[in-house]
């Protein structure tokens, strides 16, 4: 029998019952990602990107369906899932340092040599050292980017969620930082889901790309990306990348036009 | 931690105001009038020169009209009368007033804090709770303090206690209210990460909303630090046998009005100091929680 995959979701629907009534966010959405895939979920704002991430991390139950990680259903937080928020939320009155080795500060109340050994990795992988005793407001937003990346990777989650984690940054850093991402990946295998709103990001990035229709969000196409992992700028210029991100932009303005 | 955004979107559009500056038309200023300025300029950026000035020119202004109109003492004393009574009244009994006050003062004060911040915290923990508490808390901070304070000093009967306890009462509102204010104003992306790690309670509210509530419990202490001043007061108008609001009140029934003009400075000083006192913690312990000043 093969694997279950990473993460499978299963006629999933979420409704959120909000004082001003109900909201269907999430609607029969079916999908798997397998073992270090990586997957881009792109999709009009307020299609429940988040929400699904949240439900993959264990922060929400699913009011139907259901939703797998392993095989076994979600039922609370996992300790082998990190998570990239959109906005880098540091604390602003630790170091850089600090904040990478938060979460097991956080959890357990001590810190370790080996977790200093770790953020310092960490810091140089992410291009941030020799910022490690610097406090966030000191540095840029691409940097406490980079920040809120080390510090979802201190624990070494077998699955990382990204909610748009580039958003708040310039096109080309933006860039540079999705390929270090890649190279990342490349010497510790991860699975991702990797919310985006941009095209060609999902397009350069991901092995496969889910896309989604707007309110109540459902699974419009799947699409797996023609290109190996083998990526860097260069790529940008490869034909297959500017099709397919056409191809979802059709997509994405086809469904909101109708 | 928006800055950086707003410093890249600012420095692209940079360009703008300020080609809309230059092409504004310049004023004709004749030569004094622009030293004038700059003059003025100059001064403006000493810290506290301004305030100096206007303190000094109403200190001036008034001990001339008193003279110039020969207004009674005990309708209005010039400030060098007032300046007069510190020679006549000696340091030891200044200090013994001093003394008590502050006493009340920083103890009320501080027992506000052991009680406001738990409670907020406990507020936050248990909603019944925050439901139950919060109306009840406007009642207690609706009910003028001067009015229940004579009640208080009946049931406590004489020494600190009731004072303190008058100056709790005045002092702790803002800061409950404020701590649970800054308790719920925590990023919820943190509260998701605290979850996501499945850390224990208490050190979400140890590690992440109590240190966010750090610059809005500061802006409380800095109101509650000058209401425990007028609390410690107010319960020396009922009753006390020491204090600077006994003091003044002693001096007033004397009709020596200048002494209790005096007092009034040595209050106005003794509040400002102790003002600035927590602004100095803050700017020690907890730098970070500063608003930025670029
Ligand atoms: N806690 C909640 N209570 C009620 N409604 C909610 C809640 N969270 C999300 N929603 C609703 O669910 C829908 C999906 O929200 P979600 O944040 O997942 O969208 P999104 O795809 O991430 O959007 P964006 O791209 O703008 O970030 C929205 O209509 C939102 O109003
Ligand atoms: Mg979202």
């Amino acid at each position: 029998m093969a694997p279950p995959p990473a993460i499978r979701f299963d006629r999933t629907g979420q409704v959120f019952s909000a004082r001003s009534g109900r909201v269907e966010a999430l609607r029969d959405v079916s999908f798997e990602v397998a073992q270090h895939e990586f997957l881009a979920v792109l999709g009009p704002s307020g299609c429940g990107k988040s929400t699904l991430l949240r439900m993959i991390a264990g922060l929400l139950a699913p009011t139907s369906g259901s939703v797998e990680v392993y095989g076994r259903p979600v039922t609370g937080p996992r300790e082998d899932i990190g998570i990239v928020f959109q906005k880098p939320t540091l604390l602003p009155w630790a170091t850089v340092e600090e904040n990478v080795t938060f979460p097991r500060r956080h959890k357990t109340g001590r810190v370790s040599r080996a977790d200093r050994t770790r953020a310092q990795e960490l810091l140089e992988m992410t291009g941030l050292e020799g910022f490690g005793k610097r406090l966030p407001d000191e540095l840029s937003g691409g940097m406490q980017q980079r920040v809120g990346i080390a510090r979802a990777l201190l624990m070494d989650p077998e699955i990382l969620l990204m909610d748009e984690p580039f958003s708040a940054l310039d096109a080309l850093t933006r860039e540079v930082m999705g390929f270090d991402l890649l190279k990342m990946f490349a010497d510790r295998p991860k699975t991702v889901v990797f919310i985006t709103h941009s095209v060609t990001e999902a397009a350069l990035l991901a092995d496969r790309v889910l896309v989604m229709t707007g309110r109540p969000g459902t699974v419009q196409t799947e699409i797996a990306v023609p290109l190996g992992r083998d990526r860097g700028p260069e790529t940008l210029k490869e034909l297959a990348v500017n099709d397919l991100a056409s191809h979802l932009r059709d997509l994405l303005i086809g469904k909101r036009a109708a | 931690m928006t800055s950086p955004r707003i410093c890249a979107t600012s420095s692209s559009a940079s360009g703008q105001p300020e080609m809309a500056q230059e092409s504004w038309p310049a004023p004709a200023v004749t030569p004094f009038r622009d030293a004038l300025a700059a003059a003025l300029r100059r001064a403006g950026q000493i810290p506290g020169l301004a305030t100096l000035l206007t303190l000094a020119g109403t200190v001036a202004f008034w001990e001339v009209a008193v003279r110039l109109f020969a207004v009674p003492s005990y309708l209005l004393p010039a400030p060098s009368a007032i300046l007069g009574t510190f020679g006549v009244i000696g340091w030891d009994r200044w200090a013994t007033h001093i003394a008590a006050t502050l006493r009340v003062a920083l103890m009320g004060f501080g027992l506000s804090i052991l009680i406001a911040i738990p409670l907020a915290v406990l507020m936050m923990r248990v909603q019944i709770l925050s439901r139950t508490l919060y109306p009840l808390l406007v009642v207690i901070q609706s009910t003028p303090v001067v009015a229940i304070a004579p009640i208080i000093i009946v049931v406590l009967g004489a020494g600190d206690a009731p004072r303190i306890v008058i100056t709790t009462l005045i002092t702790f509102f803002p800061l409950v209210v404020a701590t649970a204010t800054g308790l719920a104003a925590t990023p919820p992306e943190l509260i998701e990460l605290s979850r996501s790690l499945r850390a224990p309670g208490f050190r979400e509210m140890t590690q992440i909303r109590l240190p966010f509530a750090v610059p809005y419990i500061f802006s409380a202490l800095k109101i509650s630090i000058t209401l425990a001043v007028i609390g410690a007061v107010v319960a020396e108008f009922c009753a006390a046998e020491a204090g600077v609001g006994y003091f003044i009140q002693v001096s007033t029934s004397l009709f020596k009005l200048p002494q209790a003009w005096g007092g009034l400075l040595v209050l106005a000083a003794m509040s400002l100091a102790l003002f600035q006192t927590v602004i100095l913690v803050q700017r020690l312990l907890f730098p970070w929680s500063l608003p930025k000043s670029r």
